[in-house]
């Protein structure tokens, strides 16, 4: 009795530290959370903390919030905006790079190495380094402020990374496999449909995951490219130009901000391993 | 058929170097040929441009802030990063204290930007304060209230916790994987031998985990030559906490000044290919022993 006591004494500032430094990250989430559902007096009079006195008394609770943000501020647009960015910017710079990835993991042609090891290289410059010169182009092609626009930028910057993660796991896969396949006659194309791509599945969906998030909480691209045209703003457009026009109304920016931050959410609850594995991935990109 | 089959390659990665030609090789040539001309790129002006960018006041500032945001944030992330796991791999709650911590990382910056301007919210003396840490500063400490972004003793320190609040989970939760994997034998030999917990810490797990921990490093470095997002959403760069980043933007889109947000553009890529290539070199031998 005695020891259990001196053990969990000694280990005291073990959990102190670890349950103090959840507490530390989850708390900033918590105030915005609870301040997105209090109504406007509430929230310039006192602390949100104030609510946990007594936090079942749902009486203070309010969600006209989000009723007010998403239809008269038009958060709901952007909300269907994201959507329709980042929905293909996520499937197609995933499928050029598949079909890309497989014939530098499984074929044979001149250059192959160079051509790898340049795309690869690629992964080294900065979206900085392109904006310029992509802004004029679009300009004169009149495809700045266009969904097709983004989406094949999204592609560019998202291309070397995904050839180079697909590219090594296709490398990895059996290649007894793709013998057998082709002494049975099959084409590339049916081995690479019917091989390849299902046994990818799991690094499919981290990279899946990785390039839809990226491209969800990207605020430098949509800036660049379609900037200024709110028809077409996604989320992290319209809540930075919101954190300018809505000041002090910490109720509705709150509000919004959670709005933006609902799927990226949903996404991690559900989906942990995928998205923990995606983003380690991605810790060389670019 | 045989042409065919020569050409099948081709028609495989053709999108791709396609794209990538359009959107990253092309570019990045072109923007290098501008940095070198005037602000609307019609009459060339040599080195101009880099000398404006080693010697203004502006740039001085950019680079001063970005190699605080170096050492600060790098060095918390990854310690905290560490000490959160190493800590972490002894508790039956694991999980939920490593899920709170990672989970920032979900968000995005301009989200991150909202979630801390409340928290760093001033309201005047004597009148409630509603963020949380001008709370705690008038409340416990019974100091007057401070515009935390607003000061520039403490503007910086503001951004940069909040980078801290947003990578620290990354950095855990892969160095978490690097300390799992190291032998459990290894360590308990020791302890056997008579080493504390501290000699454990600095004599074996260091050493083991150190390639790890320089992917872990050159990427947060990585990631703070580019910081953006926080600092455009939270300041704008006033308030003396311009970064490299911002700058650029500001050049191009406030001033229009295509050769300086060229030249600014191609700095910002010579510092981050030798630190891109250390962690590229060190992926692939870990890719290579898997």
């Amino acid at each position: 009795m005695k020891e259990r006591v001196f053990r969990w004494l000694s280990r005291f500032p073990l959990h102190l530290v670890l349950i103090g430094a959840a507490l530390v990250w989850l708390t900033p989430s918590v105030g915005l959370l609870v301040s997105s559902v209090r109504p406007y007096e509430a929230v310039i009079r006192t602390g949100w903390w104030t609510v946990l006195a007594h936090p079942f008394d749902f009486s203070q609770y309010t969600l006209q919030n989000y009723r007010e943000i998403l239809l008269t501020q038009g958060m709901a647009q952007a909300f269907r905006n994201s959507l329709l960015i980042t929905i293909p910017s996520t499937i197609i710079p995933i499928g050029i790079a598949a079909f890309a990835a497989y014939a530098f993991a499984w074929m044979e042609f001149p250059g192959r190495q160079v051509i790898f090891a340049i795309v690869v290289g690629l992964l080294v410059v900065p979206l900085q380094m392109t904006l310029i010169p992509l802004l004029r182009a679009y300009n004169r092609l009149g495809l700045a402020g266009s969904y097709v626009g983004i989406w094949l930028a999204h592609t560019g910057y998202g291309l070397p990374f995904a050839v180079y993660l697909l590219r090594n796991f296709f490398g990895a896969l059996p290649r007894d496999l793709f013998e057998s396949a082709y002494l049975d006659g099959a084409s590339e194309l049916t081995a690479f449909f019917r091989l390849a791509l299902p046994l990818s599945v799991p690094a499919l969906a981290s990279l899946a995951i990785f390039q839809f998030l990226w491209v969800w909480n990207d605020l430098l691209v949509a800036l660049i490219y379609l900037g200024g045209t709110e028809e077409v703003a996604p989320l992290t457009l319209k809540l930075s130009s919101l954190i300018n026009s809505l000041g002090q109304n910490w109720h509705l920016l709150t509000a919004a901000a959670f709005i933006s931050m609902a799927l990226p959410l949903v996404v991690f609850f559900s989906l942990q391993r995928y998205f923990v594995r995606g983003i380690l991935a991605g810790s060389v990109k670019g | 058929m045989r042409w065919r089959s020569r050409l099948t390659p081709w028609l495989y990665i053709g999108p791709t170097l396609l794209i990538l030609g359009a959107y990253l090789v092309y570019p990045t040539l072109s923007t290098l040929y501008l940095s070198f001309f005037d602000k609307r790129s019609e009459n060339f002006v040599g080195l101009e441009n880099y000398r404006w960018v080693f010697t203004s006041s502006a740039m001085h500032v950019a680079f001063r802030n970005n190699l605080l945001w170096i050492v600060l944030f790098t060095g918390l992330t990854v310690s905290l990063g560490l000490i959160l796991a190493v800590m972490a791999d002894r508790v039956r709650y694991e999980s939920p204290v490593k899920s709170a911590i990672f989970l920032p990382m979900a968000i995005s910056f301009v989200g991150a930007g909202v979630i801390w301007l409340f928290v760093y919210a001033y309201r005047p003396p004597d009148t409630p304060q509603i963020g949380l840490l001008n709370a705690i500063w008038t409340g416990l400490f019974r100091q007057e209230p401070v515009g935390w972004l607003q000061n520039r003793a403490t503007s910086n320190f503001g951004l940069i916790a909040v980078g801290v609040w947003i990578w620290t989970g990354f950095c855990m939760v892969i160095l978490s994987a690097a300390y799992k994997s190291i032998p459990r034998e290894l360590l308990e030999a020791a302890r056997v031998d008579g080493a504390n917990e501290w000699q454990v810490f600095w004599r074996i797990i260091i050493p083991t985990m150190k390639p790890t921990l320089a992917v872990v490093t050159t990427t947060m470095i990585i990631n703070v030559l580019k910081v953006f997002d926080i600092v455009y959403v939270m300041t704008n760069g006033n308030y003396g906490t311009e970064v490299i980043a911002n700058r650029m933007y500001k050049e191009m889109f406030h001033f229009h000044n295509f050769g300086r947000a060229s030249a600014i553009a191609v700095i910002l890529l010579l510092a981050i290919i030798p630190v891109m290539m250390v962690n590229i070199r060190r992926f692939q031998e870990q890719e290579a022993l898997r």
